[in-house]
């Protein structure tokens, strides 16, 4: 039983499910980002002296951003299992599991992008409109880059959110670090393995972070 | 010259939850094409609106509103958005695009006005060249001094070739020295383009070294208009004494006029200073008539090359010779008797 980690017996495992994670969490970064952005900015143009105000759809999103974000992923995972097998054709392995992970990331994305895009100078915008532009130009071509930095840090923060998510979703069935260190650390009673486990996440996560913080402090202070 | 703003009974109301607020109340106005037209009034006095009527980024509520011949009250807003692009507008604290460059923030509206690659990159170099920052074409509006920036905004509202400028309180966030190079900027934009600009201010000193006409506006009315030179020198208006007072010394008042008082016994009297009045003349005739004078109070300055301001005279001797001396006073100038 818990012999520890040993690199011929785990890892090659250990390397696939790293491959496995990071798959899923690109994936759903780039599938639940580009979503949440765009619910994200619905939010924010339709509210009230939005570039698009409008009561009625901004008080739908706003319901249904409210109604799934405080679902814990563990249910969320269940919830939309239907909605899985409807796209992948399967509930079980990494790609299924992109499914649930982009549902939740999308509504944590698009309250950040909401919050970062309601911090944009009011003025900046009306210096906009005042130029001619339309209100469709502005949306696409001036109002992410005018919140590029925070929005980077959100989306930094969401990708942990997101290797979290990851690991939660590898021990049904997901694959990833998350069923390795279940599969064979914890069943197989080794701490060993789930440390090292432990430790691969904690790099990743250290990685993102770093990256990110690059990115928005280039972006902020155009160096 | 002929009009090319022109608001005839203009309203604009919001609709808040405290009730409805009316911020513009039937305002008649014109603005003469090529003129430097100064709107003040103290904060909530309905200007920042006014001026944004103008170019829709607020609506009309009711009213007419021509804006260089055409009705912007009717118009639908994809063809507002058409109009916008002949109006500039630059704004109190700038409202650069922290994400673009200098040289980006002046070509967006040029992108927005559809101008190929070639012709934008010519015309941004022009620009620059003309508001003088054509060596921080690259550098980001956070790395400018607050003369730079609004010399950005400057370029950028007249990138497009604009009729129109507003300027909407431009220089309130900048020291005096830079106040003073923004206003020569606006002054030349004004003389050597040929654009109307319409300021927005609260102080009355930017009114005078710059503008043609003024309209002062008190709770989103026009207290009174006219020619900067009329409406210093003889205001009609509570609001307009009120402003003029605070840059125009030449008048005693409260404390000094108490002072005067107390130190002169004499006949004290207000003449108003013009070119061609023939002050100087009659009061040295004075003396003939055994009437003396003494200088209390008072200051001459220019506006728009012409001499105003006003001095007040403590005049002593019998008190028919006086009322003589008084008389032949009003015969070349306005005199004011001071209580």
């Amino acid at each position: 039983m818990n012999a520890g980690f040993e690199w011929s017996e785990h890892g090659s495992n250990l390397i696939e499910a790293t491959g496995q994670t990071l798959y899923m969490v690109s994936a759903t970064l780039v599938i639940g980002g580009l979503l949440g952005l765009t619910l994200g900015i619905g939010l924010y143009t339709t509210r009230r002296g939005g570039l698009l105000q409008n009561r009625w759809l901004f008080g739908l999103l706003n319901l249904v951003v409210n109604i799934f974000r405080p679902i814990p992923f563990l249910i969320l995972l269940f919830a939309v299992a239907p909605l899985t097998v409807g796209i992948v054709g399967t509930r079980l392995g990494s790609t299924a599991m992109i499914v649930p992970m982009s549902v939740a990331a999308t509504f944590g994305v698009s309250r950040i992008v909401e919050q970062n895009l309601v911090a944009i100078d009011p003025g900046v915008i009306e210096a906009a409109r005042a130029t001619g532009a339309t209100r469709w130009r502005i949306i696409t071509t001036l109002l992410v880059p005018e919140a590029l930095g925070p929005l980077i840090l959100g989306y930094t923060f969401i990708c942990i959110a997101v290797v979290d998510m990851s690991a939660l979703a590898g021990t049904l069935d997901g694959g990833g670090l998350g069923a390795f260190a279940l599969d064979y650390g914890y069943k197989r009673w080794n701490f060993g393995v789930v440390w090292v486990t432990v430790i691969v996440i904690i790099i990743l996560v250290q990685l993102a972070q770093a990256l990110g913080n690059r990115l928005s402090r280039r972006v902020m202070h155009h160096t | 010259m002929s009009s090319i703003i022109e608001f005839r009974d203009v309203s604009k109301v919001f609709a808040s939850r405290a009730g409805d607020v009316t911020a513009v109340d039937h305002i008649d106005l014109t603005i003469e094409e090529g003129e430097i037209f100064a709107v003040i009034g103290y904060s909530g006095a309905g200007k920042s609106t006014l001026v944004r009527l103008i170019n829709g980024l607020e609506r009309v509520t009711s009213g007419e509103l021509v804006v260089d011949g055409q009705d912007v009250v009717r118009m639908s807003e994809a063809q507002l958005e058409r109009k916008r692009r002949d109006i500039g507008m630059i704004f109190q604290q700038f409202n650069l695009f922290g994400s673009r460059t200098v040289a980006g923030n002046v070509a967006f509206p040029l992108k927005v006005a559809g101008w190929p690659r070639a012709r934008r990159d010519a015309r941004v170099a022009e620009l620059l060249d003309f508001v003088g920052l054509l060596d921080r074409a690259h550098a980001y509006p956070d790395q400018l001094s607050g003369g730079q920036k609004q010399r950005v905004g400057i370029a950028r509202a007249l990138a497009a070739g604009p009729k129109i400028l507003l300027a909407d309180e431009s220089t309130s966030a900048l020291d005096p020295e830079t106040t003073q190079d923004v206003l020569r900027l606006l002054k030349k934009v004004n003389r050597e383009l040929g654009v109307t600009v319409v300021v927005i201010t609260h102080e009355l000193e930017i009114v005078r070294s710059i503008a043609d006409r003024v309209a002062i506006l008190e709770q989103g009315r026009v207290a009174e208009v006219g020619t900067v030179f009329e409406t210093f020198t003889n205001p009609q208006s509570g609001v307009g004494n009120k402003f003029v007072s605070t840059v125009i010394h030449d008048r005693p008042s409260g404390d000094d006029l108490a002072r005067i008082r107390r130190a002169h016994s004499g006949r004290i009297v207000t003449a108003t200073i013009q070119d061609g009045s023939r002050l100087g003349t009659v009061l040295s005739g004075a003396g003939d008539r055994g009437v003396s004078f003494e200088i209390v109070y008072g200051g001459i300055g220019t506006l728009q090359a012409r001499s105003f301001g006003s001095l007040t005279l403590e005049l002593t001797g019998p008190e028919a010779s006086v009322d003589e001396v008084v008389a032949e006073l009003r015969g070349v100038t306005d005199i004011e008797e001071v209580a």
